[in-house]
C-alpha cells in the first residue's frame, strides 16, 4: 500500500537473502573437523579435501561440474497441484515450502537437465536434500517423469543422483503414490533400451530407495553414504539390539550385493561416461581435453545431438 | 469382543445387558427382558453414531482392530482350492505374505495378501504382517506364474508396513518392494486390489499397484502411521490424533483424491462385529472388479495401470 511495504522492504529483505556472497567462507568437514575454505571445497566438488568425506552438494553444483563446460539446460517439469490435502503440522506446510525455497534458491526438491558428459549426450536428474530432506511430492514425481520421458524423446541414457528422507508426508497418501509413478518412468526407459544409471547419495531413504533409486540398470553410491529403507532408530527399537558399525553405508550395502560400485565423486563423471557409451555401443570418449566453464560459457556451446557427439571422441 | 477406548461407553451398556440377563437366568420368575432389550436399542443406536462419523484416527484403530478378518479369513471364505505356493527361491518363506492358486467364484486366479495372524503364536509366526524382503519376492514370483499362465491377480492388502529389521536391510527391502511395485506394473492380466485393513506406505504399495484398487469403509491407506508422523512432524508421537487428521488417510478422502476406486461399506459398528457380512462384500466387490476388467488385452491392461497412475495427484481436497 505504501512505498516503505512495496519498496523498501523488500529491497532489505533481498539484501539479506542474497546468497550469492557466503555467509561464512569456511566450513567446517563434519567428519574430520578440518576447516575448509569455501574456494578449496567447491573446487573439490564439495569434498573435503582432508579426509575425503563427501559433503552435500546441490543439484546445480552438481550440475555444473558434471556436464561439459559447466553448460546444462533445465528440462521443464509440470507444476502440480500446490498442498492438495492443506497440511498443517506444527507450521502450515506453504509456509515450509517457502523457507526451503529461499534456503535453496530452488523451486523444489529436484532438478532435471540435459547436456553432456565427455560429450556424451545425456539427460539427468538430481535430488536435493536442503530441500526439505530431498522428500518425494508430486512434483519431484513429475520431475522423474519428465526426465524420463525427455530421455525418451531424445533417445539418450537417464542419469538420476538420488538423496531423499522418503515420501513427502504433506502430501499425504499423494507422496506415497509417487512410488509407482516414478517407476512408470523407469518403465518407459526400460521400454526404449535406454540406460537407466542410479547414483546414490547420502542420504537416500524410504519409499525413495524403495522406488526408483533401487530400480537402476547399474547402481553407484557416493562413499559412505547412508542408504536404506528404515532408518536406523526404528530398526534398533524394533529388534532390540545395536546394529552393526558401517551399517546402511555404501560399503556395507556394496559388501551385501546391493550396489555394483561405490565411485568418489571425483570419478563419477569419467565412469558414467565410460559405463553409459559402452551400454550404448558407443566408442570410448575423449577425456580430459575439454573448455573450462569459464572459456565454455563465452566460447561455444557443447553439440546437442548424438551424433554431434560421437565425432570428436572418434577423432 | 474387544472394545475399543472409545467404545468404552457401548461397552458399559453392553455389559449392563448382558448383567441384567444373567440375573435373570439365576433366579426364576424374574423377567427383566424389557428392560434388556431397552438397553440393547441404546446400545445399537450409540453403535450406529459412534461409527457414522469416525475421525482419522479412530478409523485408525478400527482398522488395526485385532478382531477384524484378517487375509486368511477372506481366502479361506471367498475362494476355493486355495493352494498356498511357498518360497522366493532364495533366501526363505515369509509367512507375512501368504499366496498361492485359488478358485474366485471357479475362476483360477493368484491371491496374495499380508496376513497379521490373530493369536500371540500365528502373529509372531506371521511377523504381525510386516514382510521382509523374500515376501516381496514371493509375490513378484507368484505375480510372474500369474502372467505366465493368463490368471488374474488378487491382493488383499493389510500391513502396518515393511519390516524394519536388520537382515530385511541387508537382503535389500527396498530393492524388493520397488521391484514388486515393478512387477505390478508390468503383468498383462488384471490385477485388483483390496485393502481391508492397514495400507501401510511401501510395503502395500508394493501390492496395490493395481488397475482397481478398493478399500473397506473403516480402512486406512497412508504414507507413514500416524505415531511415526506426529514423532517427526510435531515431535511428539503422542500427537497421533492431529496427523491422523492432517495425513488424510481415510477410504473417503482416498476416494476423492482419485487414489481409489471404490469404497466397500461395512457392517454396523465395523467389519470385526460381523465378519461373515464384510467378507461377503469383499467378495461381491472382488467379482465386480474381475467382471469390469475381463476379457481386456494384457497391452491394455498394462496402458490401464499407468494411465491410472499417471493421472493421481490432479485431484486435491477441500480444505
Amino acid at each position: 500500500m505504501n512505498w516503505i511495504t512495496n519498496y523498501v522492504r523488500p529491497t532489505i529483505n533481498s539484501l539479506f537473502s542474497r546468497r550469492e556472497v557466503p555467509e561464512n567462507l569456511w566450513t567446517k568437514c563434519p567428519e574430520c573437523g578440518s576447516m575448509l575454505f569455501h574456494r578449496e571445497l567447491a573446487e573439490n566438488h564439495n569434498v573435503c579435501t582432508n579426509c575425503d568425506h563427501h559433503l552435500a552438494i546441490s543439484p546445480r553444483e552438481r550440475f555444473t561440474a558434471l556436464f561439459d563446460g559447466g553448460v546444462f539446460s533445465e528440462v521443464k517439469v509440470p507444476e502440480p497441484i500446490a498442498d492438495p490435502l492443506h497440511f498443517r503440522d506444527q507450521k502450515k506446510y506453504p509456509e515450509r515450502m517457502r523457507a526451503a525455497q529461499k534456503t535453496t534458491g530452488e523451486k523444489e526438491a529436484m532438478l532435471v537437465a540435459e547436456g553432456e558428459i565427455n560429450r556424451t549426450p545425456i539427460v539427468a536428474a538430481a535430488q536435493d536434500f536442503a530441500f526439505m530432506g530431498g522428500s518425494m511430492s508430486m512434483y519431484v514425481g513429475n520431475a522423474v517423469i519428465a526426465g524420463a520421458e525427455r530421455a525418451v524423446k531424445l533417445k539418450r541414457p537417464f542419469v538420476l543422483f538420488s538423496a531423499a528422507g522418503g515420501a513427502r508426508m504433506q502430501e499425504g497418501i499423494l507422496g506415497l503414490m509417487q512410488m509407482p509413478r516414478t517407476t512408470i518412468a523407469v518403465e518407459m526407459l526400460k521400454e526404449a533400451g535406454l540406460p537407466y544409471i542410479v547414483v546414490l547419495t547420502h542420504p537416500t531413504t524410504g519409499g525413495v530407495t524403495a522406488s526408483y533409486a533401487m530400480l537402476g540398470d547399474v547402481q553407484i553410491a557416493e562413499p559412505n553414504a547412508l542408504i536404506g529403507f528404515a532408518g536406523a532408530r526404528v530398526i534398533e527399537q524394533t529388534i532390540r539390539e545395536k546394529l552393526p558399525e558401517g551399517f546402511q553405508r555404501s560399503e556395507y550395502l556394496l559388501d551385501h550385493g546391493m550396489l555394483d560400485r561405490v565411485t568418489h565423486r571425483k570419478n563419477l563423471k569419467d565412469e558414467l561416461t565410460t559405463i553409459l557409451r559402452m551400454l550404448t555401443g558407443q566408442t570410448p570418449a575423449v577425456k580430459g581435453d575439454l573448455p573450462k566453464p569459464e572459456e565454455a560459457k563465452a566460447g561455444t556451446p557443447a553439440p546437442e545431438t548424438a551424433e554431434a557427439a560421437k565425432k570428436p571422441a572418434e577423432g | 469382543m474387544n472394545y475399543l477406548e472409545f467404545e468404552k461407553p457401548l461397552a458399559e451398556i453392553e455389559g449392563k445387558a448382558e448383567e441384567l440377563r444373567a440375573l435373570a437366568r439365576k433366579s426364576e420368575g424374574m423377567n427383566v427382558e424389557k428392560e434388556a432389550a431397552a438397553l440393547d436399542k441404546k446400545a445399537a443406536d450409540m453403535l450406529k453414531d459412534l461409527y457414522k462419523n469416525l475421525d482419522p484416527w479412530r478409523k485408525c484403530q478400527v482398522a488395526r482392530h485385532p478382531d477384524r478378518p484378517h487375509c486368511k479369513d477372506y481366502i479361506e471364505a471367498l475362494f476355493s482350492e486355495y493352494t498356498p505356493l511357498a518360497g522366493d527361491r532364495n533366501f526363505a518363506e515369509d509367512h507375512a505374505i501368504m499366496g498361492g492358486l485359488a478358485r474366485l467364484n471357479d475362476q483360477p486366479v493368484v491371491v496374495i495378501g499380508q496376513e497379521k495372524g490373530s493369536d500371540t503364536k500365528t502373529r509372531i509366526e506371521r511377523n504381525f504382517g510386516m514382510a521382509r524382503p523374500e515376501g516381496y519376492r514371493k509375490a513378484i514370483r507368484l505375480m510372474d506364474l500369474a502372467n505366465r499362465f493368463k490368471l488374474p491377480v488378487v491382493t488383499l492388502v493389510d500391513t502396518p508396513g515393511a519390516y524394519p529389521g536388520k537382515g530385511a536391510e541387508e537382503r535389500g527391502q527396498s530393492e524388493a518392494i520397488a521391484r514388486c511395485t515393478q512387477k505390478c506394473l508390468e503383468i498383462g492380466v488384471p490385477l485388483i486390489s483390496v485393502i481391508i485393513g492397514e495400507g501401510g506406505s511401501g510395503g502395500a504399495v508394493a501390492l496395490a499397484t493395481a488397475n482397481r484398487v478398493a478399500m473397506l469403509e473403516h480402512s486406512i491407506y497412508s504414507v507413514i502411521t500416524p505415531e511415526g508422523c506426529a514423532s517427526i512432524l510435531w515431535k511428539d508421537a503422542e500427537r497421533m490424533k492431529e496427523a491422523a487428521m492432517a495425513l488424510r488417510l481415510t477410504a473417503q478422502d482416498l476416494l476423492k483424491l482419485g487414489v481409489i476406486d471404490r469404497i466397500i461399506t461395512e457392517p454396523a459398528g465395523g467389519a470385526q462385529r460381523d465378519k461373515d457380512a464384510a467378507i461377503k462384500a469383499v467378495g461381491k466387490e472382488l467379482a465386480a472388479m474381475l467382471k469390469d476388467l475381463s476379457g481386456r488385452k494384457p497391452a491394455d491392461l498394462v496402458k490401464d495401470r499407468r494411465q491410472k497412475f499417471l493421472a493421481m495427484g490432479e485431484k486435491g481436497l477441500a480444505a
